[in-house]
């Protein structure tokens, strides 16, 4: 048997996340969302709690460092407020490839921060012509005085108005030829400009900015690997962050099969509970199966990355695809089982269905993951 | 100041509770938790410690698995845990609890003992009484407000009216009252921490427990009879079809009734 059994500690955590958000978040979702607003409030719950040190190795003053603890915590959150998963996936996404790629200098300098979550941080790889054809981004770094001058612009960046840092990707001319490269930019400098924030339907209380690098400088020391590693980085870090989207996934769906499954108990139509009724029971077994599987693929994906897996590109595909579906399904037919109260925004379950839908989009669109998991398949069988 | 916490692992509150028929025991093989009130207690405990060092034990008799509520509170903060662990024990009522923890507390040095007012689950709140009983000290139960300086330990305890406050010699027991403060959560390291906090358990022997005054044997009190509270019945529907004064006196005339004024 294939061996999903979490550790005492993380049980644990996921009791005290679980706890936390039921108690302390849950009451305030739909403010959360009105307000379309980063929470700066549950941020500074979460610190408190050290949430942000899931993100980070414990050397650095994180805990384990698995990438399974980052989803139970992740699905814990997103189970109440997808929104506020954000704030911890997008520091987890900012922070992967400094942990990974970063020297021990850059590690001792960034890392303690970002662990205690006094450092926010942020993933700038987006731009309007550059999304999933990352190789055609514009923004270009030119080496200055002992660092360099970055020009270019990003987009659809998650918390970039909140964040101290946001690993940067940009590219290098070196003889003649374009090399991505990642660079570790402080916001706090007149190069940096946040010059939007989008109005979105969904997972409103996660700002998504564009922002402006009109040569903003990157001193030499915040260079991150070496001159052209971009891609490599880049490809790295998005192999872990979509097993911790999909863990956010997971989180939703089992969020929008609580409340309709509650509401379908105490529901009484036609002088019984809609739970008794088959075509309700149809309904609630294919979500609560959905919902299950999607959390056997995303702890299958964590665990392999954990264990340093081979096979990683394809479960990471695998686990972000059908945990988002999964998400999108559930919320979906949560709404469908609630009827009108369904739709109304005072019960709840109808910000699901709008959060649901940007992580069949972002992170990858699911469309990109069925192509690159046929063709892993195609080239290494 | 070293404080002795007693606590206890309950029956989730959210759990449905369900009661044995034949000998009326609580099934205790749903999902299992830290006594809501005894985290008033640690909490307690915690900022004491804060604010004047020492240390902050926890103390609970339950079997192997109520080592989760030990460590609960363990990841809140506090410093160490004995577990009194014994098959002997199983069964054993209010005042054969209190007597196992009285043994268990003479084997350990204390200037202060709290315990939540009751546990959630069998809601006598007689073990505080019985403890202090046991162990001669000075009890005060449902307070409000701890403080200790030097020896004494002021405390307000909570009444209906008010409160009175009180003054009393260390080494004490005190049941500390619901929403004394807002119990904190285990941090995420907390909880990593937890595990390498020590965790003593004793046995029955170790502690010099009489066999006899224990278990079911030892039980002072038995379960005769129980009954299910009946379910909600559906309410009366008042209507005020006609005219509001017509509205107003049916309304007025069940509130009469209900005796609610």
């Amino acid at each position: 048997m294939i061996d999903f059994t979490l550790s005492e500690e993380q049980v644990s955590i996921a009791r005290m996340v679980r706890e936390l958000m039921v108690e302390q978040v849950a009451p305030r979702t739909r403010e959360i969302d009105e307000q379309g607003e980063f929470p700066a409030w549950v941020a500074e719950l979460f610190r408190g709690l050290d949430l942000f040190a899931v993100a980070v190795p414990e050397e650095y003053g994180g805990i384990d460092g698995s990438l399974v603890t980052l989803c139970v915590v992740e699905e814990q959150v997103a189970r109440v407020s997808p929104a506020c998963s954000m704030i911890v996936g997008v520091q987890s996404l900012g922070s992967t490839p400094i942990v990974r790629f970063g020297s021990a200098e850059q590690k001792k300098k960034w890392l303690p921060a970002i662990a205690t979550g006094e450092t926010m941080v942020a993933f700038g790889l987006t731009e309007p012509e550059a999304g999933s054809d990352v190789k055609a981004m514009t923004t270009r770094a030119v080496g200055a005085d002992g660092g360099w001058r970055l020009n270019g612009r990003k987009c659809f960046i998650s918390h970039a108005n909140i964040a101290d840092l946001v690993v940067c990707f940009a590219k290098v001319n070196v003889d003649g030829r374009d090399k991505i490269t990642a660079f570790v930019v402080e916001t706090d400098q007149p190069g940096f400009v946040v010059d939007k924030v989008e109005h979105k339907m969904g997972l409103r209380g996660s700002p998504t900015c564009s922002f402006v690098l009109e040569d903003a400088w990157v001193p030499q020391e915040n260079l991150l690997g070496k001159v052209g590693h971009g891609l490599d980085i880049l490809l790295a870090t998005l192999h872990r962050s979509r097993i911790c989207s999909a863990s956010q996934s997971l989180g939703l769906a089992q969020g929008a099969l609580d409340l309709s499954v509650a509401y379908v108990k105490d529901r009484v139509q036609f002088g019984r509970p809609l739970a008794k009724m088959q075509a309700v029971q149809m309904i609630v077994g294919g979500m609560v199966a959905q919902t299950e599987a999607a959390r056997c693929m995303v702890f299958a994906a964590a665990g392999r990355y954990d264990a340093g897996s081979a096979t990683i590109e394809r479960f990471s595909a695998m686990a972000k695809l059908l945990a988002s579906e999964a998400a999108m399904d559930v919320s979906t037919n949560a709404v469908q089982i609630m009827g009108g109260y369904g739709y109304m925004v005072e019960y709840g379950v109808e910000q699901f269905m709008r959060d649901a839908k940007v992580f069949q989009i972002f992170e990858g669109a699911n469309e990109l993951h069925r192509m690159a998991i046929a063709r892993d398949l195609f080239a290494k069988g | 100041m070293n404080t002795v916490v007693c606590i206890k692992q309950v029956v989730d509150t959210e759990a449905e509770k369900r009661l044995q028929p034949g000998d009326w025991r609580l099934d205790r093989t749903v999902e299992n938790i830290l006594n809501p009130y005894d985290e008033y207690a640690v909490e307690a405990a915690i900022q004491l410690k804060e604010e004047l060092g020492g240390e902050v034990t926890v103390l609970c008799m339950g079997p192997d698995e109520a080592e989760d509520a030990a460590r609960k509170a363990l990841a809140m903060g506090a410093d160490k845990a004995v577990m009194v662990t014994d098959s002997v024990l199983e069964n054993s009522d209010a005042q054969a609890t209190a007597y196992a923890l009285s043994q268990a507390l003479k084997t350990l040095e204390f200037d202060l003992v709290l315990c939540g007012v009751m546990s959630t689950d069998a809601q006598t709140g007689l073990v505080p009484a019985a403890l202090a009983e046991l162990l001669d000290l000075p009890m005060l139960g449902n307070t409000s407000r701890i403080e200790a300086a030097g020896d004494t330990l002021k405390v307000n305890r909570q009444t209906d009216e008010g409160y009175i406050a009180y003054e009393c010699p260390m080494p004490a027991v005190v049941a500390v009252a619901k929403g004394i403060n807002e119990p904190r959560y285990p941090s995420i390291k907390g909880i990593m921490g937890a595990k390498k906090k020590p965790l003593e358990t004793m046995s029955a022997a170790d502690i010099g427990i009489d066999t006899a005054m224990v278990g079911s044997a030892g039980a002072r009190t038995s379960v005769l009879a129980a009954t299910q509270v009946p379910p909600r019945t559906a309410g009366e529907r008042l209507s005020d079809y006609g005219t509001p004064e017509e509205g107003a006196a049916k309304l007025a005339d069940f509130l009469f009734d209900a005796k609610v004024v």
